[in-house]
């Protein structure tokens, strides 16, 4: 294709995302070393290490990480059922698995709140059959709970995906060369779906790391995320831009690491994930 | 024997794992009958009161309005902007394709309330919260998902077809148009839909680039599920649910018919 | 005599409604190369693989060297398979791949060390241990995968159309190769192919199949020479395939001229296929043939000239060192021991199968 025609096509493109993507981080990189009088300070980034904030951090990754833990235990083998169940991704079964995730996402976490509440359908249920009411709402647990229940299709898809495209020879191949059941799972498919499951764990990793809408909903202000801190530095009474883009910047620390773990294990494949 | 025991294990863990997806919605679509206003999860009489003020409520159909238009319009702009470069990047030098596509991965990557808080910086310093900060932040958000839809298309085009036609006289926009576009449909198509459900689920950056007065559905129910409206919201579940249903279920029939032609092609 | 090795009773397997292989019996003597050759969607894979234990027969059993092992899973067989597309486990080194079956038996490490020198060796790769199976050519790929088979030592091999990924040249190699390694190893080879000239270089016997069912079973000069059906004639190599009639023993009506031959016992006045290769026909100056005709085309092969010749109504296609100019009016001359006869397929259904 000729240069011009490459670049008229790709043009809009690139100055839209220059707007929109790059001049804004950089906005942010800029408010997050300069304080309201505009000079240069490293007190918005170092405020990370102050327990305010420090807290928050540790036990949004904390979190993250238990949710990212939840779904991977429950999705890989469900991942692995499903790749032998169904002939290709379009199949009825995979799209049962699928359907929840387009629901809406703070309807789907307004469900969690009915069941979790402390008069809600979980505790109705328990004490139906006679056992004590469990109160999960405003803790943790919840959070996980509602965190893992919006992420897990996330992780499902692209192990799904990853499985699907193993070859059925080369499982054929150590079937035949003596392997069996768990064996091949462990030295076979599991490492040819690593890909899939690195991509999954950054898929949920990121955004529950910096969630704060959920914690909002079912921790009732008592749960305390990184997500929140940097919410509210900018959205209420004691607003402050500056610190606010300082924390952010330390969020997006973590979240460089995982795209560059993310780079190396993604040797260009195919983001068709959620079709 | 062995396999029986298997097979029932890998159908209990399915049949499992449906339950605990499906069981949220349940609980939305029952609560959104049940008459009771207090405690939705005591039963207290069938009623389909909801479903009739739910379509006079003014703020819920304003916001369903908003976040119609919104992830409309933005998926069409997007699914625009993101086909085009596609294409354009096929004549492109591969360093530059990878700056490309190292770019569109910052927004898929990125903390969505980062993005959205970058974008509100943006749009507080230069002018202000309106419907078009909306539309714009929302074209940022979605606007990867159609260049990783399509991409993949381009990439496995067989590019003799367009010399092809190059060859046989059509100018460059007309091949583009008659022959690499409707190569790339499906991927087009999938990028379009991805999008445009990115953006009806979108809540972190709405909810710092929104205007004040304007709210979509996941700012609407975030700022009202406390307050009367709830059942109001849990009829809208439903509702959704079952549209999400038949829409899926549509796109389902279509995609496996094509796969099955395809694997007939084969 | 050769000891049987295989044995496949009344084996059918069906897809859906598609029936794929019917009522098939086939046996399988040790030490030999046995090939399945047929066009696509003729069941040899199929067969391959049932064989293998990847696909369980609707009807039927497996039998081998006296024991049923029809419902053994593939990892408790005594044979081996190479696969079409390799299958290696790309993210082990080539070290790796040829240990996978050794480790699961548990074997010494000095033994897999030992095995995989061995091995590679075997198959003209020493050195390449610690590379990746995506550093080596198609080829190499081949090879690597008949390694990873072979340390286990199967009783049988079995090889899954292992050339069709290859170009012309590497494939030329790799038979001869594949010849040198099972007169080596010692051991059964079963080959599926749908390539005519790999399974005639390469077998000690070919099994040309169809739609599902034997057509022939015999040597490769067998197979070539004496072919026993239309679809076989046709498939092995190229022929002159004309309906005739056998009008008493060792004398053929084609075309309406009477050709002696060799064949007896078909009948009076009975129709037959007559099958003639085209290098058994002989051109000659036009009165000293049995026929005569003239030259349509004539194209240089390298070998040898092919000639298309119009005679009788028929074009008959003639491989031959001379070359006569086209529009030249020739003689054709045929021994009658070339004269190759066949029954005509007596119901519809057999044409069917006969003819894909």
């Amino acid at each position: 294709m000729r240069k011009l025609t490459s670049r008229i096509m790709s043009g809009p493109y690139i100055i839209w995302m220059i707007i929109f993507t790059v001049i804004p981080l950089g906005l942010i990189v800029y408010n997050g070393f300069t304080n309201s009088a505009g000079n240069f300070t490293l007190d918005n980034v170092a405020a990370i290490a102050d327990p305010v904030n420090a807290k928050p951090l540790l036990l949004s990754f904390e979190m993250s990480l238990i949710v990212t833990g939840v779904c991977l235990i429950l999705a890989f083998p469900l991942a692995l059922i499903l790749s032998k169940y169904s002939k290709n991704k379009n199949s009825f079964i995979v799209m049962i698995f699928i359907l929840p995730m387009w629901m809406n996402f703070m309807l789907r976490t307004l469900a969690w709140r009915l069941i979790l509440l402390n008069n809600g359908f979980l505790n109705q249920w328990l004490t139906t059959i006679g056992l004590d009411p469990i109160y999960l709402m405003n803790t943790k647990t919840a959070i996980v709970l509602g965190t893992a229940y919006d992420y897990f299709p996330f992780m499902v898809l692209p192990i799904y995906n990853a499985i699907s495209k193993i070859d059925k020879d080369v499982i054929c191949a150590a079937q035949d060369l003596g392997a069996t059941g768990m064996r091949i799972i462990t030295k076979i498919i599991m490492p040819l779906s690593l890909p899939g499951v690195i991509s999954g764990i950054t898929m949920v990793l990121v955004p529950s790391m910096s969630e704060f809408v959920i914690a909002d909903m079912l921790g009732g202000g008592k749960v305390y995320l990184i997500g929140n801190v940097i919410e509210q530095s900018f959205n209420s009474g004691y607003a402050d831009v500056h610190m606010g883009s300082g924390l952010s910047l330390s969020l997006m620390v973590f979240i460089i690491i995982s795209m560059i773990i993310y780079r190396i294990f993604d040797k260009g494949e195919e983001a068709d994930g959620v079709w | 024997m062995v396999n029986k025991v298997k097979h029932f294990f890998e159908k209990f863990y399915l049949v499992l794992i449906i339950i605990i997806l499906y069981m949220p919605i349940a609980v939305l679509i029952v609560s959104s009958f049940n008459a009771s206003e207090k405690n939705k999860a005591k039963w207290g009489g069938f009623s389909i009161a909801a479903y009739g003020k739910l379509f006079k409520d003014e703020l819920i159909m304003d916001a369903l309005y908003t976040t119609l238009l919104l992830a409309g319009g933005a998926a069409i702009i997007a699914t625009v902007l993101g086909t085009l470069v596609c294409i354009g990047m096929i004549g492109m030098k591969k360093k530059m394709r990878s700056v490309i596509m190292g770019v569109t991965n910052v927004p898929l990557l990125n903390a969505d309330i980062v993005t959205g808080i970058a974008l509100m910086l943006l749009f507080t310093r230069f002018t202000e919260l309106s419907f078009t900060t909306m539309l714009i932040s929302h074209i940022t958000l979605i606007i990867p998902y159609v260049v990783l839809s399509v991409q993949p298309k381009v990439l496995q085009m067989n590019m003799s077809t367009y010399e092809a036609a190059l060859d046989l006289g059509a100018s460059p926009a007309y091949a583009v148009c008659k022959v690499i576009i409707p190569e790339i449909m499906p991927g087009i198509l999938s990028g379009f839909l991805l999008a445009f459900t990115m953006s009806l689920d979108d809540f972190s950056v709405t909810y710092f680039t929104k205007a004040p007065g304007i709210h979509t559905m996941s700012t609407m129910i975030n700022a009202e599920y406390r307050k009367g409206i709830q059942t109001e919201i849990y009829a809208l579940s439903t509702i959704v649910f079952l549209i999400v249903l038949i829409v899926l279920f549509i796109i389902n029939r279509r995609s496996a018919a094509a796969d099955r032609k395809e694997a007939a092609v084969q | 005599m050769a000891k049987k090795l295989i044995d496949l009773v009344g084996i059918t397997k069906s897809y859906g409604d598609k029936v794929i292989l019917d009522d098939m019996n086939l046996f399988m003597n040790e030490n030999k190369f046995l090939t399945l050759l047929g066009p696509s969607g003729c069941g040899k894979t199929t067969t391959l693989r049932i064989i293998g234990g990847f696909e369980t027969p609707d009807k039927g059993k497996v039998i081998f060297d006296g024991k049923d092992i029809t419902n053994m899973p593939p990892n408790k067989r005594p044979l081996n398979t190479v696969f079409q597309k390799y299958a290696l486990f790309t993210h082990m080194n080539i070290a790796e791949n040829i240990a996978f079956g050794l480790k699961i038996k548990n074997k010494s490490k000095a033994y897999i060390d030992d095995k995989i020198k061995y091995a590679l060796k075997l198959v003209n790769l020493d050195g390449y241990e610690k590379r990746m199976p995506d550093s080596l050519s198609g080829g190499q790929q081949q090879r690597i995968a008949i390694a990873r088979a072979i340390v286990n030592e199967p009783q049988v091999l079995l090889l899954d159309e292992p050339l069709g990924a290859l170009d012309l040249k590497m494939r030329q190699d790799m038979q001869y190769e594949l010849i040198r390694l099972k007169n080596e190893l010692g051991i059964t080879f079963i080959y599926v192919t749908h390539d005519q000239e790999e399974a005639l270089t390469m077998s000690d016997t070919i099994v040309v199949m169809n739609q599902g069912y034997i057509q022939q079973i015999g040597t490769p000069e067998d197979i070539y020479n004496e072919p026993q059906n239309a679809f076989v004639a046709d498939f092995i190599g190229e022929s002159n395939i004309i309906s005739g009639t056998m009008i008493q023993d060792k004398v053929v009506d084609i075309l309406g001229t009477r050709f002696e031959c060799v064949d007896v016992g078909f009948g009076c006045n009975k129709p037959v296929d007559v099958v003639i290769r085209p290098e058994d026909i002989v051109l000659t100056e036009p009165e000293k043939g049995i026929i005569k005709g003239r030259v349509t085309s004539a194209i240089f092969k390298g070998v040898h000239y092919e000639m298309e010749v119009e005679a009788c109504g028929f074009e008959w296609l003639i491989h031959s060192t001379i070359m006569k100019e086209p529009g030249k009016e020739v003689g054709l001359y045929v021994d009658p021991f070339n004269i190759q006869i066949m029954n005509k397929p007596e119901s519809e259904d057999e044409k069917a199968m006969v003819e894909e």
